[in-house]
């Protein structure tokens, strides 16, 4: 942190920066506030009232609504979610371990071919996994999205794992290896316990990512199979009859509360994702 | 005198923890070479063949590449990624960097606002798209409201403006992504070394005057970061297109990824949509590689 | 405990790359405590962990009590080691750290707990069992370290610069710990520093390396009084030897060196009659403590040794001594004196000298010159390990 000499003053200079991020608060909230006062509302309210006005009536319709169309849909994102999140971190920490501690000559080679898939736009895949999944038996299902979601999250959990198991000391495994300890020995007896703040960010990023998923959803998943995202950008973008915008909004804040809860409760895991991933080796 | 036989005196367990990492890392070395890179060829490959709704393996040249050089459509989807994109890493950057300076600055409830700063990127881009739309709506978002406050007149039907829906794609975007640059660039900040600013400011200078020609000079690195994350982010960009617009008015605001997705899965085009979907790895290759040329330039003058 | 012999191990990383370890040959009784001293890079924690067989070697054999351990994995050549940064398990108690070794060989549960006492009485941490490594002191985790490798009675013990992460006084302290423990304990030990304090006062036996080259390998005496090079020369000894370039020349039939202080000239006779030597340059070796006043400047009466007088350039009082530094040759020179002899700078002193402890070395080659020292092999072959006489 930059230093001021001595205590802040209360300066002209520092009433503008507190008002200009007191406003930057607000202009990011504000999005939040109306979807939230919107779906509250009736659809009369919203057509004469305005997006900041408060509900003449306060109602859940929209909400039961929403609920109806989004319910089985939002079970299908957790039975793609939770899968997916614990295998793909579980073998990211194997990954991760292997090539931290285990090096032989081609691991640096596949893991500059994993940070290199990092970056890989997914359109360039889409059209073999599909065929694949197909193949398999799995095309339209829950199974092969979460499939598709190991397979494409492997790069980042590897990275994780690895990049935070680079920084314990070898001389750890050196004294296990002399203790007569083997391979998983050490994995499950040490490093494992020692991993708890990178599984936390981990299983974070992972969950965020893939319940905010659509673009998987959309290719590889069809009617009963689809995740939420799929099923709240169908109940929004079907233009028929009239509009309701307080169940779109219900909808949007239905899909949208898993990862928000996560993120207030466990933000901080989320913040070291970000940034553990955003400084590539 | 023994030379180095090394295995003939290991007991079968050391043969088998040799070989153990080789075999826990296979299955993933495995799926990489196959799900990454070997689809990524299949996909190239395609891309040169007649493909339609099926895929075939007729050699057609050059000839998708060629439909897309003449599709006005695959024009504008580039146009408007090239629009879209550099709007999007600036005004993010901008606020970021300004965000995150301000926050430096010793603020109470530092934490409170940053989480705040921050929580649009735990949002699906299909929640962020339906809210962003909601809010651009012509007739009954933004511009309502601010009628009903006393602004008369005041008009904002970009949404459906061919000309101008690409901004709103563009405030969605921003209003998703400037807190992770300002998160960043804080990072970024509380890694500055103390010294080299109270030598700044022993020298006389005034802390904005520090700030832009000291701390945000040294923060080079995080700017690089920071735009190859976002040059990403809006190369990828699907879900907040579907969400907010679907490509339209017309296709006004369609970009290269709905492109793909429109014409490969949509409209039976599998040949086109490879090529496109080649184009845009193209696009990532041709950001990506001069940046890990000069990353790892730097590091071998260390 | 047992007996350990480094056969003409050699270590490469790989082809193209320069040796690591070059024919390094050594050996060392049951029961006695070799250190490996050199500077950063010389090559001895790489040996080490060869010893160990965390590392393999590229040729030559090890061998614990005559049977060959080189293709052996680690766990089954019955060694412990001590590492510079513990390496103690952090989600582990301490008494679980000492027991994770044992429960691997699945020692019963009374064994186990037998053991974890007596290596916790023995090194008085029987009040830390419970607790976590992050919650101890840098010594008492250097202490769980040794009851870790304690606990095991391997056949070997090998360490790591263990003292190199306590600071200065706690090191001292411990230092003789170690010392203790081993006379206690007798247990054949290999010991890395680059700390040649450590080398001294601990060893039995001192290997000092440089790039991967055994450089002299003997007692800590022979080290420091007959070193077989300038490097081990140089290495031992603090503050370090004094070296003056010089060309030796031949008067009266005598060997003689010509010391020049800027105000007075000596000659410094040396008892070597190899004949080659005369007009050979060649650099004068002589350690702080070898430099004396002369008495004559006390009493009146010389006892027949060269003197010379020079001009004080630097003194630092060191507590126990005063270290006083002159120019010869326009050469620095250190010189030991007594604590209470306070010269002001710029002050002249008469020096003198014991050419029975002058140490000649060839310029060119660092090599240890004259007859009193058996002809040592030139550097390039590798350095076999020869044990120096005084004739």
């Amino acid at each position: 942190m930059t230093s001021l000499a001595g205590k802040p003053a209360l300066s002209l200079s520092r009433l503008l920066i507190h008002a200009v991020l007191i406003l930057a608060c607000l202009l990011y909230l504000v999005p939040l506030v109306v979807m939230l006062l919107t779906s509250f509302k009736t659809p009369e309210d919203i057509g004469t009232g305005n997006l900041l006005s408060w509900p003449t009536v306060v109602t859940a319709i929209g909400w039961v609504k929403a609920w109806a169309t989004l319910d089985g849909y939002f079970w299908n994102s957790i039975k793609i979610t939770v899968p997916a999140v614990i295998i793909s971190t579980a073998i990211g920490a194997l990954n991760g371990y292997v090539l931290s501690m285990w090096r032989f000559r081609g691991s640096q080679l596949f893991f500059g071919l994993l940070l290199f898939g990092c970056f890989l736009p997914f359109q360039t895949v889409l059209l073999p996994a599909s065929f694949t999944l197909g193949k398999m038996g799995l095309a339209s299902t829950t199974t092969g999205l979460v499939f598709v979601h190991v397979v494409y999250g492997l790069a980042f959990t590897t990275l994780f794992f690895r990049n935070y198991y680079v920084s314990i000391p070898d001389a750890l495994v050196k004294a296990a290896r002399l203790d007569g300890a083997g391979f998983f020995t050490i994995f499950g007896k040490i490093i494992l316990p020692m991993s708890t703040p990178i599984i936390m960010v981990c299983l974070i990023w992972q969950f965020t990512q893939i319940w905010n998923d659509f673009l998987f959803g959309v290719v590889f998943s069809s009617g009963d199979s689809q995740p939420i995202t799929v099923a709240l950008n169908n109940l929004v973008n079907t233009s028929t009859g009239v509009k309701e915008y307080n169940v779109d909004m219900a909808a949007a804040m239905i899909a949208g509360l898993p990862t928000l809860l996560v993120y207030i409760v466990a933000g901080k895991y989320f913040v070291r994702g970000l940034t553990a991933g955003a400084v590539k080796g | 005198m023994s030379s180095v036989a090394v295995l003939s005196k290991a007991s079968p367990f050391d043969a088998l923890q040799r070989w153990l990492p080789k075999l826990v890392l296979a299955p993933s070395m495995f799926i990489v070479l196959v799900g990454f890179y070997g689809y990524i060829l299949w996909t190239f490959v395609l891309s040169f063949t007649t493909s339609t709704f099926l895929p075939s393996y007729k050699w057609a040249g050059l000839a998708q590449y060629m439909r897309l050089y003449e599709s006005d459509r695959w024009w504008v989807a580039s146009k408007n990624l090239i629009v879209f994109g550099g709007m999007f890493i600036a005004i993010s950057l901008a606020i970021g960097v300004v965000l995150a300076v301000f926050l430096d600055q010793r603020i109470r409830r530092e934490g409170f606002i940053r989480t705040i700063y921050l929580y649009p990127m735990a949002l699906s881009m299909i929640v962020t798209g339906t809210a962003w739309k909601w809010l651009l709506n012509p007739g009954l978002g933004l511009d309502k409201m601010l009628r009903d406050w006393g602004w008369e007149g005041f008009r904002l039907d970009w949404l459906v403006d061919p000309d101008r829906v690409v901004y709103c794609l563009v405030i969605a975007a921003v209003w998703q992504s400037s807190g992770f640059i300002m998160a960043m660039f804080l990072a970024g900040l509380r890694g500055v070394d103390q010294s080299i600013i109270r030598a700044a400011q022993i020298d006389g200078a005034s802390m904005p005057k520090i700030y832009w020609k000291v701390v945000l000079p040294s923060l080079r690195p995080v700017f690089f970061s920071s735009v190859m994350i976002l040059a990403h982010i809006a190369i990828k960009s699907f879900d907040l297109v579907a969400a907010m617009t679907a490509g339209g008015p017309g296709y006004s605001s369609d970009l290269p990824a709905m492109f793909m997705y429109s014409f490969t899965f949509s409209r039976g085009q599998m040949g086109m949509g490879s090529a496109s979907a080649i184009l845009m790895l193209g696009a990532i290759l041709a950001i990506l590689v001069p940046y890990l040329y000069s990353e790892l330039r730097t590091k071998r003058n260390d | 405990m047992a007996t350990l012999e480094i056969r003409n191990v050699n270590k490469t990383y790989g082809a193209g790359l320069p040796d690591t370890l070059k024919n390094i040959d050594l050996q060392i009784k049951d029961g006695e405590f070799l250190i490996l001293v050199g500077p950063s890079g010389c090559g001895k924690s790489t040996l080490m962990n060869c010893i160990a067989g965390l590392e393999n070697i590229s040729a030559g054999s090890i061998l614990i009590d005559d049977a060959d351990v080189s293709g052996m994995s680690p766990k089954d050549r019955d060694i412990a080691m001590v590492f510079q940064s513990y390496a103690l398990y952090p989600t582990m108690s301490v008494r679980e750290n000492i027991e994770f070794g044992l429960k691997i060989r699945k020692m019963s549960p009374a064994a186990i707990e037998e053991e974890v006492m007596r290596v916790a009485k023995l090194l008085q941490i029987e009040h830390l069992l419970n607790r976590k490594p992050g919650q101890l002191s840098g010594g008492q985790q250097q202490r769980v370290a040794m009851g870790r490798a304690l606990a095991r009675r391997p056949k070997i013990y090998l360490f790591d610069e263990p003292l190199s992460n306590l600071d200065a006084k706690l090191r001292v302290e411990m230092r003789t710990e170690m010392k203790l423990m081993h006379q206690r304990l007798k247990t054949t030990t290999v010991y890395v520093t680059h700390d040649q304090i450590e080398a001294m006062t601990l060893g039995d036996k001192v290997a000092v390396m440089k790039d991967g080259i055994i450089q002299q390998f003997g007692t800590p005496k022979e080290i420091y009084n007959d070193p077989a090079n300038l490097f081990v020369a140089s290495f031992i000894g603090s503050p370090p030897m004094n070296f003056i370039p010089l060309r030796l020349q031949r008067k009266d039939g005598r060997l003689v060196a010509l010391l020049d202080s800027g105000q007075a000239r000596c000659e410094l006779p040396l008892g070597m009659t190899d004949a080659g030597l005369e007009d050979r340059e060649v650099i004068l070796g002589l350690r702080p403590e070898q430099i004396m006043l002369a008495p004559a400047q006390t009493n009146g009466l010389t006892n027949g040794l060269p003197t010379i007088r020079a001009e004080v350039q630097v003194t630092e009082p060191t507590g126990p001594d005063t270290l006083v530094f002159v120019n010869l040759n326009q050469s620095k020179v250190c010189c030991r004196l007594a604590p209470d002899v306070a010269p002001q700078v710029g002050e002249s002193l008469t020096l003198q000298f014991d050419p029975a402890k002058v140490l000649l070395f060839d310029a060119a080659t660092g090599e240890r010159l004259g007859v009193l020292a058996k002809k040592q092999p030139p550097l390039e072959h590798g350095g076999n390990v020869t044990q120096l006489n005084r004739g």
